[in-house]
């Protein structure tokens, strides 16, 4: 697995999916450019017009807290965010990166670690985050979904699983 | 060492025996999904299979923007429609019938013992009747739809013991929003919650439905509480299928243990902008207040409309606010009518929609413009889920929303009832 280097977009706690995709969007916004461009709307109008390949989220506890809407977690796979790095996550969300091959970190130390902007380093292999106030651990991925992540996410892993790799690819 | 209902009825579907930590691999009993049916084909289409693979597993309800508000909206209900019928889906409830999670527990798909999963975090809601129930995304409904399986964890258990007569004109609603206010939007993550004790086993089934439904808002995975005779009459004539009630073992090891006492509970309400901003009603009586939303799938059954006609019948609602009311169901809509409770809210000044999600998730039917404040019945206030994120949402009982209807103003309604 890479190595993820991008700068630090740093939120507090609670971040719910409703302020990072709202409800209105849900089904009328399906294209991937599009849904990049709505992540955070109701946060961070600037982080969706800024944010650049590999930049990292950084929050405190419940991340992703609210619906099960997963466009809530891949819409910052297509903005390209590196990782998700947070003190926890509701449990759907976490399910929902997985599932959208986007690593979600759980670091237990507080979030105050990192400076918004500061340019930091995971990798995710060793389950290492480097910032500037030290070196960090995570628990890696239980071995069970472990899989699903490798092969980039729920979809793709389904289709492995069913032998159907390969075929009839959109 | 006793084993607890989420590490049974997991277990049962694993074929062993499980403990909490463990990842096991499950096929639901029933899988719901709504209006994201649509985008879940999609997604499922792209795996490759053309078939789905047990068609009576699954239900789906079209709720969250019905009628279609616009063309993007009716495409969708279209491709539902079409995919149903393709392949021979015969759980299928079309834009009159109701809210999913409603829709679930009226059908009789909400039964003890049952693992249920559903593209939508209040699926939560089916543990009222003793069921697993629990949301996923909406990947994992199209893998379900191929496969028939998914990977859950086995969730630690925190035991909630509610006890005490509640003061009259407190409600679940209350009892609840005061649990999250304690607990927290995260105090029962990743955790299977059992509602027990004397004042859950007094609670009516529609009552019941309230705690459950909004256990996600405490981060649990699951809510439930354990049948009972009222369980057993509700579910009589009504019951998909067989089944068989699960109950947490005497020995059983619970990770945590919390005990309420709701004796002396006055109203409660949740500020603006997360769920666990709870205070009493009286502290921020006064605020002034555009719209009423009378609905949802926390609120909206006929014992919630018992009780707002109550207070509106004979009066007219503040000049200087809307009250949008949405009935759970057509069932609950219907009883409704028989009752006289439509006529009462209608001749009161209240504005009767299609039952459904309605504004709940920002796409029609009562969205909110910049500094607007709105009191509902509903189950989440964040920042923009009516449709604006300059709007305020407060959340509280049916009780106390028509008692402030009357007034325009947050209004505890200690201080109109006697």
């Amino acid at each position: 697995m890479q190595l993820i280097t991008g700068r630090v977009w740093k939120y507090g706690d609670d971040v719910n999916t409703d302020v990072i995709f709202p409800g209105k969007y849900t089904y009328t916004v399906t294209d991937p450019q599009e849904m990049a461009k709505i992540a955070f709307e109701d946060l961070d109008p600037n982080f969706a017009k800024q944010v650049q390949p590999g930049d990292v989220i950084v929050a405190g506890k419940n991340f992703g807290c609210g619906s099960s809407r997963e466009q809530a977690a891949f819409c910052f796979k297509y903005a390209r965010v590196g990782a998700v790095v947070a003190r926890s996550f509701s449990r759907l969300y976490f399910r929902n990166c997985i599932n959208a091959g986007l690593p979600a970190l759980t670091l237990p130390q507080s979030p105050d670690l990192f400076q918004p902007g500061e340019q930091i380093t995971i990798d995710l292999q060793m389950g290492r985050i480097f910032c500037a106030a030290g070196e960090y651990s995570f628990p890696p991925l239980p071995n069970a979904v472990l899989g699903i992540f490798q092969q980039g996410g729920l979809i793709p892993y389904t289709r492995k699983s069913l032998g159907l790799d390969g075929a009839n690819q959109r | 060492m006793g084993q607890t209902f989420a590490e049974k009825i997991l277990g049962r579907l694993a074929g062993k025996t499980v403990v909490p930590g463990e990842i096991v691999q499950v096929s639901p009993d029933f899988a719901m999904s709504h209006d994201n049916t649509a985008a879940i084909v999609k997604t499922w289409q792209e795996i490759g299979v053309s078939r789905v693979e047990n068609p009576d597993r699954h239900v789906v309800v079209l709720d969250h923007c019905v009628p279609a508000a616009n063309e993007k909206f009716a495409q969708n209900h279209k491709e539902i429609r079409q995919f149903v019928k393709e392949q021979g889906i015969r759980n299928f409830y079309d834009i009159e019938r109701g809210i999913c999670h409603q829709v679930l527990c009226e059908e009789g798909f909400a039964l003890p013992g049952k693992l249920i999963v559903g593209s939508d975090s209040h699926t939560t809601t089916y543990g009222a009747f003793g069921a697993f129930s629990t949301g996923i995304g909406r990947s994992e409904m199209a893998a379900i739809l191929a496969t028939g399986q998914i990977w859950l964890r086995v969730p630690e258990t925190m035991k909630i013991v509610v006890r005490g007569v509640p003061p009259k004109g407190v409600s679940a609603k209350d009892i609840m929003l005061h649990i999250i206010g304690s607990v927290g939007a995260d105090g029962a993550l990743y955790k299977s919650v059992w509602f027990t004790g004397p004042t859950i086993e007094a609670l009516t089934i529609d009552s019941r439905m309230v705690l459950t439904n909004m256990a996600v808002e405490m981060g649990a995975k699951n809510g439930y509480m354990e049948p009972d005779s009222k369980t057993l009459a509700f579910l009589d004539g009504r019951a998909k299928t067989g089944f068989e009630p699960v109950y947490s073992d005497a020995d059983a090891e619970f990770d945590q243990v919390l005990e309420f006492d709701v004796s002396n509970l006055a109203p409660q309400i949740a500020c603006p902008h997360t769920v666990d901003n709870v205070c009493p009603v009286d502290q921020v009586a006064g605020k002034t207040i555009h719209q009423i939303f009378f609905g949802s799938c926390t609120n909206a059954r006929l014992e919630d409309f018992a009780v707002v006609a109550s207070v509106l019948e004979g009066k007219r609602i503040h000049p200087d606010i809307r009250m949008i009311v949405i009935p759970a169901s057509k069932q609950v809509l219907q009883q409704a009518l028989k009752a006289g409770f439509i006529s009462t809210l209608v001749d009161a000044g209240a504005v009767l929609v299609n039952t459904g999600c309605g504004p709940c998730m920002g796409n029609h039917e009562g969205v909110l413009a910049p500094q607007e404040v709105t009191l509902s019945t509903s189950n989440r206030n964040f920042k923009g889920r009516f449709g604006c994120k300059e709007a305020e949402i407060y959340l509280c009982s049916p009780l106390t929303a028509a008692v402030s209807a009357l007034t325009g103003k947050i209004t505890d309604s200690r201080s109109s009832i006697k």
